[in-house]
């Protein structure tokens, strides 16, 4: 009774049980533990806690942002290597490496971290470190808020991975769809740390789209009217509209999930007056528009980095943002293309078709304008462009694949099928995480003062290209073959077993193209004196981000730069003109504050409470969390600190010459 | 030097204060993308009462007519202070957010007696789908005054400390535009859930 | 000699990528791929559906894989026939007519093609109603399929055999989570739901033995629930119907609740005489709680069907709703 109370429903059948699982576990502990040590014994505990835990300036927490998202895609990789090993082997009389049970879990963990915790947190991570000085600002409309949003995602992150240790994930795919995501027939903790770690993440997004859409409406520096943009900066402004508008309604769904699964309340159930295709319709309304929300900061990234290695303007800038703003006004008018097989009338199902295949349009143009940016330019082939061409190829055909599922009547044929999973990695894969090693890759020496290896950064694109076709274009054909996504086991006489052998093969060479990424990490470490970024431009760039040192200061800009058109750097250089003044002023910048990891740090406890069901925990979090807030704003009366001009001027001499060395 | 200091500290107020205000905005749209959905929910689940009371049976249009009043009231009472504020009448200002801090109270107070007089005649948000939208629809509003009710108290607190500066100000307007908000999404809660639900 | 090297290099990805699409219609063509050789008329139409719209894609995806190598190679830099360089030009009214201008006609003919596609396609839809039908309920259950045939009284598990050439009408249930029927050498699929019924209208052109999926995960014995489908010629149908309808075993409603209970890997099994009403009384049981007095079986018919219809009505205006 009194454990129940204390505990909830936590007890020792917790742990995990399967050798697979408590090797994962073990290796998680254990590297915490040797990283815990590593800190200890370096003692770097205080300057952990100074210059990154407490940090609000918004290059250390896009640097934050990144390293999560980094280990974060390891996770997700020995996910995929697990869901291909048992797909490729458990066939007829086998039955695979892992128990069906497990794959599920597996399969919906890893579509879970590669879209939440992978591709949100490198898309959060490189707006943090290249929005602000791209617009000429010293940091974002709220810094404070920004180091929230982080730790709010860390701690969404730190509970999906709990879940690994304490209990079980969620067994029901990604999106968990009721009822089988409801407590009669997922009774365990798994859908609970589905939700919260969501739940968690996905309230730091919100902020954040709140925070970027008031960066870019009021920060940007004199004379940079809204036509005066970079495109990527458009682009983040399309991405966080959306997040503005979507995230409200998962934060929405997955309460009312959770209200079904913990208090009995009917919302999603079978019986009791609920309705699960309401749940179906909710989730989607805000999955859809996240799929524009990862993809259109990575077309972005491409307009920049195709402009800089043509060494040309770019092509149709006009074209560019309506495109984007068509594509942000669409995407909210789709939702139902994820299930034209619920059995919506003719006239329902057509419209949403319609709609869906609209969307190729906008897409189109962007593309015919990059090429066209290209056409007359002077075409400078660095890894970017490596993987900007694979994206070409690449996602153009998950479009034309898009375009097939648009039609209703083709859908039905091919719906939960793994054609289906080949079309949105296709769209994820080659879209957005091509984009974004594109993005990481271009920016890379502006963050850190050097440049990555190029001939490792070319072979880690070639090797993912590769991979790619590999792993996905036969589960093309296996669409074709009527196989369908999440199966744990399938009959010999069906002939799918090669083909899932191919695409297992494809999964290795993608691995080994991020191992070649960690070498070119680790060799580039090495060899940064000889890859030092010594301009601050190394690419000869169009955009006020090359304006500044790599890396810059603190406070991004001594002088804020005044700006007269769309490539005013660009036309600086041509012209040799300068674009700021050498009158000194001095400069105010945020202060560090604890307040925002101690904030997560409550409500990280108190979702491990909601999880487990202990109830005194959950109060006393909330109310710890609560008091956090009030703490803040009580105290913030002095959030920022001011730079004097003489210690400015100390700082730039310093940082003027840490570059030149 | 510290006349340059000034105008610096200043111009950022000013521009620390648009910002602030124009992300609140921002906050306040996100949060009507969530009450649509709650009232979307409520919408496609009136009718699915699994055989137990619906609206018309369960609620009181005059009980729900006070709460209102008490609600409007409250809002119409902040923008009173609100106009103290821009006077620069402390004590009036304290004074009227604390009747609005009363007042709001009393709300809660109101909805907490029907939940609870909901519950224990079994007619709970376990009991249909109906039900769970209505709690949670409702509930979600009651929490949003509760965090108001905490804003107010530290509002208060403030005032009393540090008076009217820029950046209290810049709170306290922040505080009646939510204020007024959630006024608006009771007089939909009102109009949808309670009248069309008795009519 | 560099400049050779270079080629060679850029022609081998695209030496890759024929080697893949070679192989895989190699692989193709010694299998059994029932989307792309379908055996129903419905699947037959969605096949050629969908090449259409294939074929309609390449106008705008050719040029754009075309213009990539051309554009790359000739402006690269460091090419020795210097070709023109244009840092400033940025714009032009002709180019982006052209590519606002063709894909919106390609799209517009697509659209025209999805609205019509979409009705003639429509599962509810009849095939050719005057011709008789053969109705056939389907019930997704933990982890298996109970087909119920109606008016021949009999029932089978994981195992549906259905005349050729003749429509069969089926309505879909379940009575756990949701799923989804799929039949790939047939056509369409269509989600399986508790407490709603759903429709389907396939036919099987060509005799044979057909994999059926359940499309939609529903659970840790989601992988052994997949089905047999033969497809028999009419005489033989009846055949079977007269030799199942000797089957001992009767599916009553306590027969159903037994049979109900989680199970993984089903055999196959035969029911006969089906209690009537019985795929009515599965979905209405989650209209009403267990204590309140459920209606009688004979006339729950009509019931079903006002249910149904509410419940596709329930989710219409949401959608108009949300759209707002």
């Amino acid at each position: 009774m009194i454990a129940n109370w204390l505990l909830g429903r936590l007890n020792w059948d917790a742990l995990p049980s399967e050798m697979i699982t408590i090797g994962g576990a073990i290796m998680m502990v254990l590297s915490l533990l040797a990283i815990v040590a590593a800190i200890t014994y370096f003692k770097r505990w205080k300057w952990l806690w100074r210059e990154w835990i407490t940090t609000t300036n918004h290059k250390r927490i896009g640097i934050m942002y990144i390293v999560v998202a980094v280990v974060m895609l390891l996770r997700g990789l020995a996910d995929v290597l697990m869901l291909r090993a048992q797909q490729a082997t458990s066939v007829g009389a086998s039955n695979g490496i892992i128990t069906s049970d497990t794959f599920q879990q597996v399969f919906s963990a890893h579509g879970t971290i590669m879209i939440f915790f992978v591709a949100m947190g490198l898309m959060f991570g490189i707006i943090n470190l290249v929005l602000p000085q791209q617009l000429g600002a010293r940091d974002v409309a709220f810094p404070f808020l920004n180091s929230v949003s982080f730790w709010l995602f860390a701690a969404g992150m730190v509970l999906i991975n709990t879940s690994l240790v304490i209990g079980e994930f969620s067994a029901a795919g990604w999106l968990a769809y009721p009822p089988l995501s409801e407590a009669k027939f997922s009774p365990g903790v798994g859908v609970d740390y589905w939700i919260w770690s969501l739940q968690i993440a996905g309230i730091g997004s919100l902020m954040s789209g709140i925070n970027f859409t008031t960066t870019i409406l009021k920060l940007r520096t004199k004379g940079m009217n809204m036509m005066k943009m970079p495109l990527f900066a458009w682009s983040v402004f399309g991405s966080m509209v959306l997040v503005a508008f979507a995230f409200p309604i998962l934060t929405a769904t997955l309460s009312m999930l959770y209200l079904d699964r913990a208090f009995g309340m009917h919302f999603f159930t079978a019986d009791g007056g609920g309705n699960a295709m309401m749940y179906v319709n909710l989730i989607w309304a805000w999955g859809h528009p996240e799929v524009y929300i990862l993809v259109l900061p990575a077309f972005g990234m491409f307009s920049e980095i195709v402009s800089t290695f043509s060494r040309k303007r770019l092509f149709g800038y006009t074209s560019m943002v309506w495109a984007i703003w068509a594509i942000v006004f669409l995407s909210f008018t789709v939702w139902l293309h994820h299930f034209f097989t619920m059995g919506a009338g003719a006239n329902v199902n057509a419209f949403f078709g319609i709609m869906t295949m609209l969307i190729a349009i906008p897409t189109g143009v962007k593309i015919f304008n990059w090429l066209f940016t290209m056409y007359k330019g002077r075409i400078w082939f660095t890894s970017p462009m490596i993987w900007f061409l694979g994206f070409v190829y690449l996602f153009t055909i998950g479009g034309v694949t898009g375009v097939l599922l648009a039609v209703p009547g083709i859908d039905f044929q091919v719906h939960n099928s793994l054609f289906l999973v080949a079309h949105f990695h296709n769209m994820i894969i080659s879209g957005v995480v091509f984009g974004f090693f594109a993005g990481l890759t271009y920016w890379f020496p502006k963050i850190f003062g050097f440049s990555l290896h190029e001939g490792l950064g070319k072979l880690a694109a070639w090797l993912w290209i590769i991979g790619f076709m590999l792993a996905f274009w036969p589960l093309y054909i296996l669409g074709f073959m009527g196989a369908t996504r999440r199966l744990d086991h399938y009959d010999a006489s069906l002939g799918w077993q090669p083909l899932f052998i191919v695409a297992g093969i494809g999964a290795l060479v993608i691995c080994a193209g991020v191992g070649v990424q960690l070498l070119q990490l680790g060799y580039s470490i090495w060899k940064r004196k000889e890859l030092k970024d010594t301009t601050g431009d190394p690419w000869d760039a169009r955009t006020l981000e090359w304006a500044t040192t790599s890396p810059p200061p603190e406070y991004n800009f001594a002088v804020l730069p005044e700006v007269t058109s769309r490539d005013a750097f660009w036309e600086a250089k041509q012209h040799k003109t300068s674009l700021t003044s050498d009158k000194l002023e001095p400069v105010l910048v945020p202060k560090n504050s604890a307040a925002g990891p101690i904030i997560s740090l409550g409500v990280f406890v108190a979702a491990f409470g909601f999880v487990w069901h202990i109830w005194w925990l959950v109060i006393l979090m909330t109310l710890f969390a609560v008091a956090a807030v009030m703490w803040r704003t009580l105290s913030d009366d002095e959030s920022e600190r001011l730079i004097p001009v003489g210690e400015l001027k100390e700082l730039e001499r310093l940082s003027k010459k840490e570059q030149a060395s | 030097m510290s006349s340059t200091t000034e105008t610096i500290m200043h111009m950022n107020e000013r521009a620390g204060r648009e910002k602030t205000l124009f992300g609140f905005w921002l906050y306040i749209m996100t949060d009507c993308v969530l009450f649509a959905s709650l009232f979307a929910t409520y919408a496609v689940l009136h009718k699915s009462t699994y055989g137990g009371p619906d609206a018309a049976e369960l609620f009181s249009p005059s009980f729900v007519l006070t709460e209102t009043l008490l609600l409007l009231t409250s809002s119409f009472i902040c923008g009173l202070a609100m106009l103290a504020v821009h006077q620069r009448r402390k004590t009036m200002a304290m004074a009227l957010f604390f009747v609005t801090f009363l007042l709001g109270a009393a709300f809660l107070g109101m909805e907490f007696s029907e939940f609870s007089h909901l519950v224990s005649e079994g007619n709970s948000w376990a009991r249909s789908g109906f039900l769970s939208g209505f709690f949670t629809l409702v509930g979600t509003h009651g929490l949003h005054i509760s965090v108001g009710l905490l804003w107010i108290a530290a509002m208060l607190v403030k005032l009393a400390k540090r008076g009217f500066t820029e950046a209290n100000v810049r709170r306290l307007t922040m505080l009646s535009l939510f204020w007024h908000f959630l006024d608006v999404v009771w007089i939909f809660i009102f109009t949808i859930v309670y009248m069309m639900g008795v009519m | 000699m560099k400049q050779t090297r270079l080629r060679l290099l850029i022609a081998l990805p695209f030496v890759f990528v024929a080697l893949i699409i070679g192989l895989a219609v190699w692989y193709v063509a010694g299998h059994d791929v029932p989307v792309l050789q379908p055996r129903g008329e419905i699947g037959a139409s969605e096949q050629r559906l969908m090449i259409l719209a294939l074929l309609m894609s390449t106008i705008v995806v050719i040029p754009v894989f075309v213009m990539t190598v051309v554009i790359s190679w000739r402006y690269r830099q460091g090419n020795p026939k210097r070709k023109q360089y244009r840092p400033d030009w940025d714009s032009s009214k002709l180019y982006e007519t052209i590519w606002w201008g063709i894909p919106i006609l390609i799209i517009g003919v697509l659209c025209v093609v999805t609205w019509v596609s979409s009705h003639q396609l429509d599962p509810y839809r009849k095939l050719n109603p005057e011709a008789p039908q053969q109705k056939i309920q389907v019930v997704a259950l933990d982890w298996k399929w109970l087909f119920i045939y109606p008016d021949k009284h009999i029932a089978s598990v994981n195992e549906l055999v259905i005349p050729t050439n003749q429509t069969i009408s089926f309505d879909i249930t379940s009575d756990t989570v949701m799923n989804s029927f799929w039949i790939p050498a047939l056509g369409s699929q269509i989600y399986a739901m508790p407490g709603m019924s759903t429709a389907l209208h396939l036919n099987a052109t060509e005799p044979g033995t057909y994999y059926g999926s359940p499309a939609n995960i529903s659970g840790s014995g989601f992988a052994s629930m997949t089905f047999k489908v033969r497809a028999v010629s009419p005489n033989e149908y009846d055949a079977w119907v007269l030799g199942t309808q000797n089957a001992s075993r009767n599916l009553t409603m306590a027969a159903y609740d037994a049979l109900a209970k989680p199970s993984k890997n089903n055999k196959v099994e035969y029911f006969a005489p089906v209690q009537d009403g019985l795929y009515d009384d599965i979905v209405m049981k989650y209209m009403l709680p267990a204590d309140q007095p459920q209606s009688q079986s004979s006339d729950t018919s009509t019931k079903t069907d006002d249910n149904m219809n509410m419940n596709m009505d329930m989710h219409t205006p949401m959608e108009m709703d949300m759209t707002r």
